[in-house]
């Protein structure tokens, strides 16, 4: 597991929410949420389906309002922002969906290129080509380049995924369940590309999971959300080593199984 | 004393409704509910669109893909239902004017029968059904699989290239199927004329638009620029809102055919009765 003290995360932080609230209807999945991701960091927020995590990031991405509470990113609050520079600031924001969300109508060229066309319009068609070659090589899937997204395998899919927002050169990356759904090894080949992101592009992370594995792989710290609130804080071996029998549990069924 | 007990009856269902919609679990009332809910959303979409429309980029390529997929695409299918609908309507009307001694008036009543409401009716619920639903169902599924929410997310703005590109292309092209259409509405009763009296095209043409005014002909593609907004926004608006995964993709397209058709009807009602009050003058 990496360390916090790991070189390359530095003090200064690049997500920050406070008291942040959400509910659907009856149901409040947020109560006062604070946190503080640092550049650099790889932040890990557990919990079971259905206890809010994914709201939380798509609060952070402006995806969703919040009910109370204040969300920042890079210094610039979200909720506050006009669409224009909600918009700037997604360019700094890479956003991985549990589904990877490939735009199922485009080739794997298309689904790369559909966002850096509109976005920096000053680029030639060939330096957007040495772009997509770039992140597809990243990721190892440069031969799938003119394939559609249903000719893909699941773990592909989610390589495609990360590639679509690595080539905007992101400072943030919000991954949603980036594990689900996969073999243990494709899982393991996801870990490792989280991290080799991480260290080549020195991206600072949100990941949301409710694999230990993918947790204890890719986190300097992990934030376990239950009840709508963060329940343990701190890194991998910090927040298991506990008796409490809901942390135990989630353990027990990730490795014992 | 029946129409007392009527009236009382009447008073206490209407009484008995309102009991029900004011304790605001029943389906009535959750019915009224989301039609204002949809009425109030679908003004906002439609003030969002205007807004868009104006502002870059203008996703003109977008636009002519577009246009190509609901003009070109639509095609046979405007074909064969206008052709077929000009064979059966000449062959409908004959017998009547035969009746009268006005056979020679068919070239006439084909010519404003589909200037005025067939050509422009038939190109729009054929739209509806097919542009329509697939608008419907292409922006469901791309809503409920997220694929809208990644194009926010990468800083590109999903209904300026959704919704705009979309609503422009029908609001532009259900006038040129329209005019295809109606020629070929036309071309189908030239056929069955000419099959009975041997009428040259040239001469059935000039016959079929010599009671066609300017007004009918302005009143049509009027006619046609407003069903075609009113299906690519009700097809846009409905697939753009779409909830509960595969359900809703087909409860989506559906709902954009059928309120459509709804509006494309009343749309036709106000339309007529507005160029009758101008013919009037």
């Amino acid at each position: 597991m990496k360390n916090e003290n790991q070189p390359g995360i530095k003090e200064e932080v690049v997500i920050s929410t406070r008291g942040l609230h959400k509910s659907f209807g009856e149901s409040q999945v947020l109560k006062g949420i604070d946190l503080d991701v640092f550049k650099g960091e790889n932040f890990v927020v557990l919990g079971r389906s259905g206890s809010g995590k994914s709201v939380l990031i798509k609060i952070i991405a402006g995806l969703l309002k919040p009910d109370q509470g204040v969300v920042n990113v890079l210094g610039m609050q979200v909720d506050k922002l006009t669409r224009i520079e909600l918009q700037a600031l997604r360019l700094k924001m890479g956003f991985i969906f549990q589904s990877s969300a490939l735009y199922d109508s485009m080739t794997i060229r298309e689904n790369l290129e559909f966002s850096m066309v509109r976005n920096f319009k000053h680029l030639s068609s060939k330096e957007i080509n040495v772009a997509v070659e770039e992140v597809l090589d990243a990721v190892g899937l440069k031969e799938k380049i003119n394939q559609m997204p249903s000719d893909l395998s699941g773990g592909q899919i989610k390589r495609i995924g990360i590639a679509r927002t690595l080539i905007l050169r992101p400072e943030i990356m919000l991954y949603d369940e980036p594990t689900a759904g996969l073999d243990p090894i494709t899982c393991t080949e996801i870990n490792e590309l989280i991290n080799e992101v991480q260290s080549r592009y020195n991206t600072s992370s949100i990941i949301i999971t409710h694999d230990l594995t993918c947790a204890k792989e890719t986190g300097h710290r992990i934030a376990m959300l239950q009840d709508g609130n963060f329940f343990r804080l701190g890194t991998f071996e910090e927040v298991f080593d506990t008796d409490d029998i809901r942390m135990k549990s989630f353990f027990d069924y990730n490795f014992i199984r | 004393m029946n129409i007392r007990k009527s009236v009382v009856r009447l008073i206490n269902t209407f009484y008995l409704i309102l009991r029900k919609y004011k304790s605001g679990d029943d389906l009535f009332s959750q019915r009224v509910d989301s039609f204002f809910v949809d009425t109030h959303n679908i003004h906002k979409f439609i003030v969002r669109f205007f807004k868009e429309l104006f502002q870059k980029p203008t996703e003109f390529r977008e636009i002519i893909r577009q246009c190509y997929e609901v003009g070109f695409k639509s095609i046979p299918l405007i074909t064969l239902t206008g052709f077929v609908i000009g064979i059966v309507f000449t062959k409908q009307s004959r017998p009547s004017l035969v009746a009268f001694g006005a056979a020679s008036w068919l070239p006439s009543l084909i010519g404003i029968a589909f200037v005025r409401a067939l050509g422009p009716l038939v190109t729009a619920l054929i739209a509806a059904g097919k542009v329509g639903s697939n608008i419907g169902a292409e922006l469901g599924s791309m809503k409920v699989t997220e694929q809208i929410d990644a194009m926010d997310v990468s800083a590109v703005n999903p209904f300026k290239f959704l919704v705009v590109t979309r609503v422009v292309a029908t609001t532009v092209m259900i006038p040129v199927l329209m005019v295809y259409c109606t020629f070929v509405g036309l071309l189908g009763s030239y056929l069955n004329v000419h099959h009975n009296e041997l009428t040259s095209f040239v001469t059935f043409i000039e016959s079929a638009f010599s009671s066609v005014s300017f007004l009918d002909v302005s009143s049509a593609v009027v006619k046609s620029i407003i069903y075609g907004f009113t299906i690519g926004i009700v097809g846009c608006y409905r697939g753009f809102n779409a909830t509960n995964g595969t359900q809703g993709v087909g409860k989506a397209a559906n709902r954009a055919v059928v309120f459509s058709m709804f509006l494309i009807f009343a749309e036709e009602i106000i339309v007529v009765q507005i160029t009758n009050w101008i013919a009037s003058f």
